[in-house]
């Protein structure tokens, strides 16, 4: 499956994983990567975070979209905004100030449980509707919220019967059950902890969300090089005799521990990869651990070139 | 850079906090088992932990009192200072608040009101801010209890983490608010002039959210009057209790850059409220492995890897070649170490007088004792380097 359809195959991608597995680097480089095969995308962030701005080399993004490459918008879209913006679309403008001032909002949000994130999802289904762009990769909460954000809605519909909000709540049920309009593609690491989270979350999304799920990410993915070569002492200096290469015994043992180390690890990533590919049927696509401490636009081109290659990879069956 | 040592030995409290996925439970669970080491009574408040971990802390099911940890499970070696126990918990905010309510309510009847409400049970379950503020709920408890020498307290993993130190007045501020007035207004003042600009404001506010929710909000208030004052009272303590001097506060984090930016972001939030940072631990640091620059170590990758002066397919090359890949391993992993020390700098100096811990990449999760354990040696050991990063202490 080549990534132009996978892009093309639903207008809007949620990515979700836990915090810390790399969601933003991953929604940065799916947006950069869907933008180079000529789409025109839109990166939208809930959060109010400074992250994704960072991943291009931005002070932070607003309300108002800002173009950060040709063909890719980012914008953020907190429960806030959406919110008063609602209000302001349905006739309330006037009181929707004094509302938010007063801080009646915050009571009347906190009344109906997932009123901001369908406020959310709602602006996000209407400017799928309006066709701002072929794309839109929301960068969605940290699960576990991730899945509450996705369950919002069917819990409204039930909760207010009739009125704007049921409106609203009944259009985002259609947009997330509908896999030609919607998918979540879910991050993770190659670690325990953050494997078992994401089979828990994946299987939460299926059920209780009814959201089809797209590959599975596994970001940080270590490779070791000399994995072949051998990490002992005695591996090193004999190659280094066989060389002619003169080495000190303080960098023969560095050598030793850093590819050791390395190889250890990838070890133990590929196990966990097999993990839960066994517990999780669905493909993944592996992204490369990345050696800066930081992300900035060079990384993110590196990701979304492994992406891009990831999913070109991907078997067209097993990928939806 | 000092280690924790004297943070577990002295201090009261310890509150964890940072951003998610940096590893602030593990920390809090690896302080505690020290304490527990050091002679201490402990108890750790956990929020949320990853299910081994919770198996290994015996935490199976929600456990919202301490449960004691046998002692065989945290002192394999025997060679704890005796006097020390270890408690765990796991935080249940919906019945924190719940006992917190019957505490205060003036009667049966008006917690049983409460209690059934339903945005009472949407606050106590699911609103942001209830977490944290039943985390410090819960600390109070502990303290007020007088058992424990040592209580470690983990934070929600969110960006408003933080908001715990708010979170003791936030619902005395609602309750302080004109909103709340403006609610009970019906009740209190049978003047027909307040009721009808109560119903001015909320039809509209009925017409989005329906009248459902708005009477549910109307009910809530009424039954919570008269327990203002019980609130606030508690409130007034948690803060006390915050701002003691026997209570630190723990910043984790990553040595990524996000995680930094959260971390300062952390740090500003707590000397917004007068809170000194008492101790920084950076998590899964990567450690220097020689003090040869990644750049020389790219250098010779490279010319190991050139094959002009030797023949294709000899022994020599090949050797060559294993050694180009041995060196561009290490180039990398130096890289990291060096960028990771550089994007912590900041940070560090902005908290200079805080303990400041590195804690190596141990490649491996961290879910039970003898991998908690190693946490909290380095925990305690200091075994960060400088900060120029040229002296290190491996961890193998």
């Amino acid at each position: 499956m080549d990534l132009e359809r996978f892009c093309a195959s639903s207008r809007v991608v949620i990515v979700a994983g836990k915090g810390g597995v790399g969601k933003t680097t991953v929604t940065a480089a799916l947006a950069t990567a869907a933008a180079r095969t000529g789409m025109s995308v839109l990166i939208v962030e809930v959060e109010g975070k400074s992250g994704l701005a960072a991943c291009f080399d931005r002070p932070s993004l607003t309300y108002e979209e800002t173009e950060l490459r040709p063909g890719l918008r980012a914008r953020t879209l907190t429960p806030d905004d959406a919110l008063l913006e609602y209000l302001d679309d349905h006739g309330m403008r006037r009181i929707s100030r004094r509302l938010s001032r007063s801080g009646a909002l915050d009571v009347v949000a906190t009344a109906v449980p997932g009123m901001r994130d369908i406020l959310v999802l709602g602006k996000v289904k209407q400017l799928e509707r309006a066709g701002v762009a072929d794309l839109i990769v929301l960068d969605a909460p940290a699960a576990g919220h991730a899945v509450n954000f996705l369950v919002s809605a069917r819990g409204l519909v039930d909760a207010v019967k009739v009125g704007p909000i049921n409106k609203q709540a009944t259009d985002v049920l259609e947009l997330l059950h509908d896999a030609a309009r919607c998918q979540v593609v879910l991050v993770t690491l190659p670690e325990e902890t953050p494997v078992n989270e994401l089979v828990d979350t994946a299987y939460a999304i299926e059920d209780r969300a009814g959201v089809a799920l797209g590959p599975i990410v596994v970001n940080g993915c270590v490779t070791a090089r000399s994995a072949e070569a051998g990490h002992t002492r005695e591996a090193i200096e004999a190659d280094a005799a066989v060389a002619g290469h003169t080495i000190s015994p303080a960098e023969v043992d560095a050598l030793a521990r850093a590819t050791a180390f390395r190889t250890d690890l990838r070890e133990r990533q590929v196990a966990q990869c097999e993990r839960l590919a066994r517990k999780l049927p669905l493909p993944q696509v592996r992204l490369p651990f990345l050696f800066t401490a930081d992300v900035g636009p060079a990384e993110i081109d590196i990701l979304a070139d492994a992406l891009a290659a990831g999913i070109g990879a991907l078997d067209p069956v097993g990928a939806r | 850079m000092t280690d924790l040592s004297r943070l577990v030995d002295t201090s009261h409290v310890a509150i964890c906090c940072g951003t998610g996925g940096v590893g602030k439970t593990t920390t809090a669970a690896a302080l505690a088992i020290e304490g527990a080491r050091r002679g201490r009574n402990t108890v750790v408040v956990t929020i949320d932990p990853a299910k081994r971990l919770a198996n290994a802390l015996g935490l199976d099911e929600l456990s919202n009192a301490p449960h004691a940890i046998p002692r065989a499970r945290w002192d394999r070696d025997g060679r704890a200072r005796p006097g020390g126990h270890l408690h765990a918990l796991m935080l249940d905010t919906k019945t924190t608040f719940d006992q917190l309510v019957v505490k205060y309510a003036l009667s049966d009847e008006q917690s049983a009101q409460i209690l059934e409400n339903r945005f009472y049970r949407n606050i106590a379950g699911a609103l942001s801010g209830t977490q944290e503020y039943m985390a410090m709920e819960k600390l109070y408890e502990l303290h007020d209890a007088g058992t424990f020498d040592l209580i470690v307290v983990d934070t929600p993993p969110t960006r408003h983490a933080l908001d715990f130190l708010d979170a003791p007045n936030r619902l005395t501020r609602l309750l302080d608010h004109r909103v709340f007035r403006f609610f009970i207004v019906p009740t209190r003042a049978t003047l027909r002039v307040g009721s009808r600009a109560a119903q001015a404001f909320l039809r509209p506010i009925a017409r989005v959210v329906g009248s459902e929710a708005v009477d549910d909000v109307i009910a809530f208030f009424r039954a919570f009057e008269g327990m203002e004052e019980g609130f606030r009272e508690r409130a007034a303590a948690v803060n006390a209790l915050l701002a003691s001097s026997e209570t630190k506060f723990v910043l984790v984090t990553s040595p990524r850059r996000d995680a930094v930016e959260e971390a300062e972001f952390f740090a500003g939030r707590l000397a917004e409220g007068a809170y000194a940072v008492d101790a920084l631990v950076v998590n899964r640091v990567h450690d220097h492995y020689c003090s040869i620059s990644p750049d020389v170590l790219r250098e010779r990758a490279a010319q190991l890897a050139s094959v002009d002066r030797a023949v294709v397919d000899s022994p020599e090359t090949a050797a060559r070649a294993r050694l180009a890949d041995r060196y561009a391993d290490l180039a990398e992993l130096e890289e990291i170490a060096t960028r990771e020390r550089a994007e912590l700098a900041g940070l560090e100096e902005r908290v200079a007088s805080a303990s400041i811990v590195h804690v190596p990449e141990l490649g491996h999760d961290v879910h039970d004792f003898d991998a908690l354990g190693a946490v909290a040696a380095h925990l305690v050991a200091g075994t960060a380097p400088g900060r120029d990063g040229s002296a290190s202490v491996p961890d193998r």
